[in-house]
């Protein structure tokens, strides 16, 4: 059953409702309606409802000291990760940052083998050596710990589509704290010189690290920032306005315009990591009326409910298969073996015969194969 | 084609040779190309090997080469594999990242080494960590090359030696060419290799013409990454060296001869991974180490090969301590006689060979 559903666009910190999108260099932009059905209705439902939950039990997860190190949770943002699918194929291919576990999911990964290397365990999707910030699928490509560093590589990943010409674009992210790195910048110019089908993609959740947008950025249009990039700037919690701006990028892209540039308006819950609390910055009220106002989730689910599209139960019963697969994914990444030590200096090279490596003193010889 | 050259350049040998009517010549015929020429046929021959293969940097493309490495091959292959870029190398030396990531096999040129220090993140961080990080999920097919090292003139921020940084890490392959049949194997072998390769080569090197062999000048001919060869035999003491300084090594070698002192000199062609057993088999032989190297002498490629020789079975073998040839420690300074005294010369060579063997 198929229903036509107006997007209202809801803009952050109190600015009036709007239901169009800012444009920059752009005569028009993405439709102001968009069809849901029913199927993907609940699908989208249960695919960022899985990324609330697996980000949650990462952060228990984290305070018992089970996963350690960088952690960096992306509860609040899923209509970002799961709108942009929706706008894409999976051929096409994507890079973001280090805020990557949903996007991790919805390019191919499943929940154990994200839950088993935030745990570091054999099981892991990069055998428990990667770690938080670099997983990796199929035409995903992290992950990346250095901040911008992913930017000039989703060009280049585009570059290769292009190159190629199998009519595939590359979804580039970052985030508002990224987005004055002078790499993204020479990105942008030779993207565009190029024309490299590349949709780069600004999370926006106004703050980088510890520090507001406004006190980061002389200009805080990041849509705008590519200057002689179009670009168009969104409401990120609101999943069908992702995915319409997503298609209508992707069909700019595809169309040999070259790239665009969209932003995301959008907040996470968590801190900047699990060892920012996150409210030295911010107050807790404005964590709690995005909550109320705002969550994606929710949103979704009285949009559903109100047209009529699923029940309560229903969506209830989704619920508890993910709190379920959650659960399992958790158990199986606590109770996984750590890695084998003869792994420890595999994958240096690929295709290459094995090799020694040194260890940590003269006498030891480490084996290493590809 | 052969037969062709090869009647052109010995026309006596030619003659017997068409006499003869033999498929393989008996005759080496051997041509002179230059370092820089060999590089260029490498890349040709590549380019046309593999359609995943292109080149970009600053100036490759119309302007035929900052130094002329990639002469002619826009005009045969085009915009598409052959591309200019602005002067931004994070940016680009990323994009070549992310390319040879998505399938493609890019050489990234630096218009000199010293360059790709505003990039050394994404060759790093990007390139050399992936393959581990993603535990065998991603390879990165990329070979990031340019001039390394003092030229002549250019003062302190031109004229940094990298083999040692870029050799420090793990993931990455780092090769050092001298002659010309090194430069063109070595090239077309790190262009094959699916790994991230660091190709350092010498901008003083690259209008000196070498002897280059039948064998070498066909398509097919690669060199090993990995391993040294020796130049030159000898019995009294073990020259290690790279790149230019191997030419000043025979040089030296040739004065000492003169003395009766016979020095064995190794071209290492391949600063990571590191030929330690040629090393060691060859002090097994002549009992003195002497390492030669134009980068600075602080945890340099000279170091390197001193603790490794201390830690491993040769260094029974040294009857003298192993020491090191280096430049100075110092920033490269401009004026000709201070430029010239920052860089290892002929007598500082033969001044030391002398110092180890006590003579």
């Amino acid at each position: 059953m198929r229903k036509m559903l107006t997007i209202i666009s809801n803009v952050l910190r109190g600015s009036a409702s709007r239901n169009k999108c800012d444009l920059h260099k752009l005569e028009e932009g993405p439709p102001l309606q968009a069809m849901l059905s029913r199927e993907e209705g609940l699908q989208y439902y249960r695919t960022m409802q899985t990324m609330r939950r697996m980000e949650l039990k990462a952060d228990q997860l984290y305070k018992q000291k089970i996963i350690r190190g960088f952690c960096h949770l992306y509860d609040g943002q899923e209509a970002c990760a799961v709108g942009i699918e929706a706008g894409i194929n999976l051929s096409d291919h994507l890079i973001t940052a280090y805020r990557a576990h949903a996007y991790t999911l919805t390019r191919g990964g499943t929940v154990r083998e994200i839950m088993a290397e935030l745990t570091g365990r054999r099981g892991g999707i990069a055998k428990g050596k990667g770690g938080s910030m670099h997983m990796y699928t199929k035409n995903f490509y992290g992950g990346n710990g250095i901040v911008g560093a992913q930017v000039p590589l989703g060009a280049g990943v585009a570059l290769a589509c292009k190159y190629l010409g199998k009519n595939e674009l590359c979804v580039c992210l970052y985030g508002d704290g990224a987005a004055n790195q002078g790499q993204i910048f020479e990105t942008y110019n030779m993207a565009s010189l190029w024309k490299l089908p590349c949709i780069f993609i600004c999370e926006n959740n106004k703050y980088g690290m510890g520090t507001s947008v406004e006190r980061a950025a002389a200009s805080t249009d990041y849509y705008k920032r590519g200057d002689f990039i179009p670009g168009l700037r969104v409401d990120g919690m609101d999943i069908l306005c992702v995915r319409e701006a997503t298609k209508f990028a992707a069909e700019h892209c595809r169309s040999g315009k070259g790239p665009i540039l969209m932003e995301l308006q959008t907040y996470r819950y968590h801190g900047h990591s699990m060892s920012d609390p996150g409210v030295s910055y911010r107050t807790r009220e404005e964590i709690q009326e995005v909550r109320s106002k705002s969550d994606p989730i929710s949103m979704l689910k009285d949009r559903m409910l109100s047209n009529n599209m699923a029940s309560v139960e229903e969506l209830k019963e989704i619920d508890v298969e993910v709190r379920k697969e959650i659960e399992d994914a958790a158990q199986f990444a606590t109770t996984d073996p750590e890695p084998p030590l003869d792994d420890l200096c595999n994958h240096i090279f690929y295709n290459n015969p094995p090799m020694e490596v040194r260890g940590t003193n003269p006498w030891t010889k480490l084996k290493s194969v590809s | 084609m052969a037969s062709l050259r090869c009647f052109l350049r010995s026309g006596k040998n030619a003659v017997s040779a068409v006499l003869r009517r033999e498929f393989h010549r008996t005759s080496p015929a051997a041509v002179q190309v230059t370092v820089r020429d060999a590089l260029n046929q490498a890349m040709d021959e590549e380019l046309e090997r593999d359609e995943r293969v292109f080149l970009l940097g600053e100036e490759v493309a119309q302007y035929d080469g900052a130094y002329k490495i990639s002469r002619g091959l826009w005009k045969k292959y085009g915009d598409k594999r052959i591309i200019d870029t602005p002067i931004t190398e994070m940016g680009f030396a990323g994009i070549a990242v992310g390319a040879a990531m998505a399938g493609l096999r890019p050489i990234c040129e630096f218009m000199t080494f010293n360059f790709s220090m505003q990039a050394i993140d994404q060759v790093i961080n990007s390139a050399a960590k992936t393959y581990y990080m993603s535990a065998g999920l991603q390879p990165v097919p990329i070979v990031f090359r340019g001039p390394n090292g003092a030229s002549a003139g250019v003062a302190a921020q031109h004229s940094q030696c990298f083999a040692a940084w870029y050799s420090h890490c793990p993931g990455l392959k780092v090769v050092s060419p001298w002659s010309a049949e090194d430069a063109k194997g070595l090239l077309k072998s790190a262009i094959r290799d699916d790994n991230p390769v660091v190709f350092l080569e010498n901008e003083l090197m690259y209008g000196v013409p070498f002897e280059m062999s039948e064998e070498a000048q066909s398509k097919d001919f690669i060199i090993p990454i990995g391993k040294a060869k020796i130049e030159r035999q000898g019995n009294h003491v073990t020259l290690v060296s790279h790149s230019r300084m191997v030419s000043l090594c025979l040089d030296a070698a040739a004065v000492l001869a003169k003395e009766g002192i016979e020095c064995e000199v190794i071209n290492m062609r391949t600063i990571r991974p590191l030929d330690a057993e040629a090393i060691e088999t060859s002090i097994m032989k002549t009992n003195h180490l002497i390492t030669v190297e134009g980068g600075w002498p602080q945890f340099g490629v000279g170091a390197e090969i001193l603790g490794r020789i201390m830690e491993g079975p040769a260094f029974n073998y040294l009857d003298a301590p192993a020491v090191r040839v280096t430049g100075v420690d110092i920033p490269m300074p401009y004026a000709k006689i201070l430029e010239d005294n920052s860089i290892p010369q002929i007598k500082d060579i033969i001044f030391s060979v002398k110092k180890t063997l006590n003579v």
